[in-house]
């Protein structure tokens, strides 16, 4: 993999300075599984968080997308501090800023397609209003899925139900998408075509993506790779090489 | 309101759908068993007061005992040994009964007022002679004490000077109908009577003796010319009766006897029937908020992964404790409307199906909308409360952890 160092970015959309995290503190079998990592993610950036099993890339996902808590250093969002906001400020902030995209898809099943994408509306505002409906359509269209906005999860291939899972975290269009593993789940065909649905969205919209992936072949196709081991952020750089 | 939180509370139980049916006919089951155990004791219950006090006065007011008094009292410092026989009971009237009858028909208390000369007496028919207990009356404010005009079962209650009305089971034992004569014995005076009426007080041994004859042929034959031994009163709320009449034996010289006095043992068991009633809609209860929590817990638990991903979207932690407190109380809800419509389905196959030796319904029972609407209430109220700890645990759980499930 051809990496290259890159400047900070001029405008940071989520910093990390010495972020740490333990698990049992204060207990005799704590255990620091991320220690002290420093990076920041500008708008518009798209991002491959690489390294191998056990290196910290959920926990670190988690952090970044206020699921968990760091035990140590400073994070903040838009120039917010949030270590310390309290879990309906952290849910809120969330609720805003990121979206997600899981590996196994996590769609609800009780669902069909277009209510899984109108979910993050209703819950914003207790109810959808025509414009978000015809929002949450037109992302269901835009990943290819206009013929199946009726159909629930169960009735949908993994790649679809990905694209689905995408299109919900695109709806509210927040400045960050957090992916874990988007691919690892999908056959080479679906991988691909997931992949280069996030990196279209990204060029549409001006989303930022942090990717976590095992696949070297996706991590090419990222502007920046991070990669993590041990807990420890061994490189940070851009891409060069094949075309993305 | 809840928009979120109602699309997918329900859309939760429309998915577990064996669990949801199952728990909301076992909601249903329980709100049945209490409304139909509600409905059957109350109607038991009024069953039973109405006949006990179909031929009873709420309240009656009669003079007090005559005691014997000491002939002086004993002087200071000085104790005596004094033995007293009681004083046998003779009919007496009440003193000025006519002033008291408008005082205490103005009592919003009070529905009605009835004067009644009572005693012991004899019904003679040839050489037929039975004992008897005659009642003197007014018949038209006797009729608003016991409705003695609807147990009229022969003839044409009517009271006129030299009338009177007997019940059924004494006009079987003299071989006496209607527009026969009988004659009345009470101490040294007899009189004749033609009877006008049978009636059917509801109770055997009053149907054997009773003799109801006008109020001023009672008092002649008594020996109280002008004069009532008691006054019988019906109240409008028949609970109120023991308090009124602590009340009026308070106030003036007269013994006051309410109807739960009267008729204590009954009294008791009334309240032995409410207390098991009580602890059997309690223990029903129970068991239909343990029902709903384990099936919430379970849901929970089967939920994990869809509350995690509802948390890591954005749902804040009451948005997910609100969507379980709503599946309890849609459960109990719909429970609850189906548990009152089985409960009337069983209270008309009771009364359709559940007939006494005469072939008429034992008694009349019927599903208040008050009371349905309380035991659904409550089992609504039971259905939230049940969901308390289940909802709280979802809200508490950890997005990362249950996503990674």
């Amino acid at each position: 993999m051809n990496l290259l160092a890159v400047a900070t970015p001029p405008d940071p959309l989520i910093e990390l300075d010495g972020l740490r995290k333990s698990y049992n503190l204060g207990l005799p079998n704590e255990t620091e599984v991320l220690h002290g990592l420093s990076f920041r993610i500008g708008r518009g950036e798209f991002a491959a968080l690489i390294g191998p099993s056990g290196s910290g890339k959920s926990t670190l996902l988690n952090i970044v997308g206020l699921l968990e808590r760091m035990t140590g250093g400073s994070y903040r969002i838009e120039g917010e501090e949030v270590n310390g906001l309290d879990d309906a400020a952290l849910t809120l902030r969330r609720r805003s800023t990121l979206g997600f995209v899981f590996q196994f898809h996590h769609l609800l099943p009780a669902f069909s397609s277009l209510e899984n994408v109108t979910l993050p509306a209703l819950m914003r505002e207790g109810r959808i209003t025509p414009a978000q409906r015809e929002r949450a359509r037109a992302v269901l269209a835009a990943v290819g899925l206009g013929d199946a906005m009726g159909k629930r999860p169960g009735e949908l291939s993994g790649g679809m139900q990905q694209r689905v899972a995408i299109a919900r975290a695109l709806v509210l269009e927040p400045p960050l998408v957090l992916a874990d593993e988007p691919t690892g789940n999908l056959d080479t065909a679906s991988s691909d075509e997931v992949f280069a649905l996030m990196r279209r969205m990204h060029a549409e919209l001006n989303t930022s993506f942090l990717v976590v992936t095992h696949d070297p072949r996706l991590a090419a196709r990222c502007d920046r790779v991070l990669e993590l081991v041990d807990g420890r952020l061994v490189h940070d750089g851009a891409v060069s090489g094949p075309a993305k | 309101m809840l928009g979120f939180e109602s699309r997918v509370a329900t859309r939760f139980l429309r998915e577990g759908r064996m669990q949801t049916v199952l728990i909301i006919v076992g909601v249903a089951a329980g709100v049945a068993v209490i409304a139909y155990i509600s409905a059957l004791i109350s109607g038991l219950q009024r069953n039973t007061i109405e006949k006990t006090l179909g031929a009873q006065a709420h309240l009656t007011l009669s003079p007090r005992d005559d005691v014997v008094l000491a002939a002086r009292s004993a002087s200071p410092g000085t104790s005596e040994m004094v033995q007293t026989q009681p004083r046998a009971q003779r009919p007496r009237s009440i003193g000025n009964w006519e002033l008291l009858v408008p005082l205490l028909e103005a009592m919003p208390e009070v529905a009605a007022v009835s004067p009644m000369v009572s005693a012991a007496g004899l019904a003679v028919r040839g050489e037929a002679s039975k004992a008897i207990a005659l009642v003197g009356v007014d018949l038209d404010r006797y009729d608003r004490i016991v409705g003695l005009r609807s147990k009229v079962v022969d003839g044409t209650a009517r009271l006129g000077p030299g009338e009177g009305i007997i019940g059924r089971d004494l006009a079987d034992d003299l071989g006496v109908r209607v527009g026969d004569r009988v004659g009345i014995v009470t101490g040294g005076v007899s009189d004749s009577l033609r009877v006008t009426a049978l009636v059917d007080l509801g109770v055997r041994e009053l149907n054997r003796r009773t003799v109801i004859v006008p109020l001023r042929t009672a008092q002649s034959l008594v020996g109280l010319p002008g004069g009532a031994t008691s006054l019988d009163l019906t109240l409008v709320d028949i609970w109120s009766a023991q308090t009124l009449a602590d009340d009026l034996a308070a106030r003036w010289p007269y013994k006051a006897e309410s109807w739960q006095q009267a008729n204590a043992q009954l009294v008791a068991a009334l309240n032995a029937q409410s207390v098991s009633t009580a602890l059997i809609r309690g223990v029903v209860l129970v068991v239909v908020v343990l029902g709903i929590a384990s099936v919430l817990v379970v849901s929970v638990v089967q939920k994990r992964r869809e509350i995690g991903i509802l948390r890591a979207i954005g749902a804040t932690q009451g948005q997910v404790l609100r969507i379980f407190l709503l599946q309890g109380a849609i459960v109990g809800a719909l429970g609850s409307a189906l548990g009152v419509l089985l409960a009337v389905v069983l209270i008309w196959a009771f009364t359709h199906f559940v007939r006494g030796v005469d072939g008429l319904p034992l008694f009349n029972i019927t599903l208040a909308p008050v009371l349905a609407l309380r035991v659904a209430a409550i089992a609504t109220v039971c259905g939230v409360l049940a969901a308390v700890a289940p909802a709280r645990r979802a809200a508490k759980l950890d997005p990362a952890q249950a996503i990674r499930m």
